[in-house]
């Protein structure tokens, strides 16, 4: 196996695009180096992508954050100005792994190590966060939500990677939150995750809304109906319930060791109103 | 295969290694560097006995490349003593019997003096949490709370 440590985006897309046989990412490691471990991968060739210049920074644009691949979770959640504009975000990066593991692992491995469990991928898409994506053709910019396809897929082509995710400008009076519910304390994987991020206009109404759910397809759902029942409501009683009832019957779980159909669906609901108040409350929402 | 040139600190002393693509800093520090200190417990990221730290950060050494450690400061176990004076966590760790069979404990060493350096006045609670990525099949932990506490207490003290 070549190990390789390109210092610009181009000498990576480059080595990417003429590798033979299969060629890796590396940034933190923590999905890698597990599946190298196990042989569930064989590279043939590893680019480490922390030497070149801005992968490791966060910076601000057009008044949002631009989060380069390279930078850990642990690097999130020491910085003070991207987690008070998305503490949502932030926190379900830093609910992944150990504190070990959060020194090393970052968003975009989570998003394209594609499991439908990760924890950061709810949060970034209820977000509307984009990933700029650097290949053979230039540089391209999807939103979060198209880069999954499907358990360990995603619709990166040939010589692709991602470079930076960047977080939209925060909007007055907005807040998101992400919520997973897991057996144990720490140190687990989600057996339902949800992520919601609203805006209320200065009346408390919410004027927009975005939910997604995790754990409970193959890829993170983005859920519309859900956001209908939260759209026009102070985000109430009966305004939860209707969001409960839209993401329980939204998710399409399965049985494994981690949780049946019918907990997972209804977790699902449960979720997503706890998470619904703690955006609320972040939005400047009376409580 | 030919080997990889990393030039690196360990402990403060300038050092210098070559390692295979595939070798884990792990597997440098043990087998190339002869620091047997750090421990491999599961290879995966899931147990902690591998802690080290790298430019001050606490990481698991198995699910890192020796390769990568090119212009890093690495911190192990073997740099926790200051000569034959233990550090105070180990102290307290004998203090309080927190270990039994002892595989866990380099690397919780190595984490708690992070947690420390970072949050000398930890809570039990924040000091569970940070500790929640080192397995100990042995003490059922509380052990290994109190001397941390302990330790956190007398240092404050010191300081």
């Amino acid at each position: 196996m070549q190990y390789q440590a390109p210092t610009t985006v181009e000498s990576a897309v480059s080595a990417l695009t003429a590798a033979e046989g299969d060629c890796h990412i590396l940034a933190g490691g923590t999905d890698l180096l597990v599946r190298m471990r196990s042989g569930m991968v064989s590279p043939a060739a590893i680019l480490d992508i922390k030497k070149i210049a801005g992968l490791r920074n966060i910076a601000r644009e057009d008044g949002g954050w631009r989060i380069g691949a390279a930078v850990s979770c642990a690097e999130m959640g020491e910085h003070d100005g991207l987690g008070s504009d998305w503490p949502g975000v932030v926190e379900a990066a830093n609910l992944i792994g150990s504190v070990q593991i959060q020194g090393r692992c970052t968003i975009a491995g989570n998003l394209c190590n594609a499991s439908p469990a990760a924890d950061s991928v709810p949060a970034l898409v209820a977000a509307g966060a984009t990933a700029r994506i650097a290949g053979p053709n230039g540089t391209r910019e999807t939103a979060v939500q198209n880069i999954c396809t499907g358990p360990g897929a995603t619709s990166l082509g040939k010589g692709e990677f991602i470079t930076s995710i960047l977080l939209p400008a925060k909007k007055p009076n907005s807040g998101d939150a992400y919520l997973r519910f897991i057996p144990r304390t720490e140190m687990d994987i989600a057996v339902v995750g949800c992520g919601i991020f609203l805006t209320l206009d200065n009346e408390g109404v919410c004027a927009s809304a975005r939910v997604s759910l995790g754990a409970v397809a193959p890829t993170v759902l983005l859920v519309e109906e859900a956001a209908q029942a939260l759209v026009g409501t102070t985000v109430d009683e009966t305004a939860l319930g209707a969001l409960a009832a839209a993401c329980s019957s939204a998710a399409r779980p399965i049985n494994d060791k981690r949780g049946t159909i019918e907990f997972r669906t209804h977790v699902s609901g449960v979720l997503a109103q706890r998470a619904a108040k703690i955006a609320k409350k972040r939005a400047g929402g009376s409580s | 295969m030919s080997n990889i040139h990393v030039t690196t600190s360990v402990n403060g002393d300038p050092v210098e290694f070559l390692c295979g693509s595939q070798d884990t800093l792990l597997d440098v520090l043990r087998d190339r560097l002869g620091m047997t200190g750090t421990k491999e417990g599961c290879g995966t990221g899931d147990c902690g006995a591998c802690s080290v730290t790298v430019n001050g950060r606490l990481i698991c050494s198995c699910l890192m490349l020796g390769a990568e450690a090119e212009g890093s400061e690495i911190g192990t176990i073997e740099g926790m003593a200051d000569g034959d004076a233990l550090h105070p966590l180990q102290r307290k760790f004998i203090e309080h019997a927190a270990l039994q069979c002892g595989i866990c404990t380099p690397g919780i060493l190595v984490a708690s003096k992070s947690l420390l350096e970072s949050n000398p006045e930890p809570t039990e609670e924040e000091t569970r949490y940070w500790l929640a990525g080192n397995l100990c099949r042995c003490t059922g932990y509380d052990k290994i709370i109190r001397a941390v506490m302990d330790a956190a207490h007398e240092m404050r003290e010191a300081s």
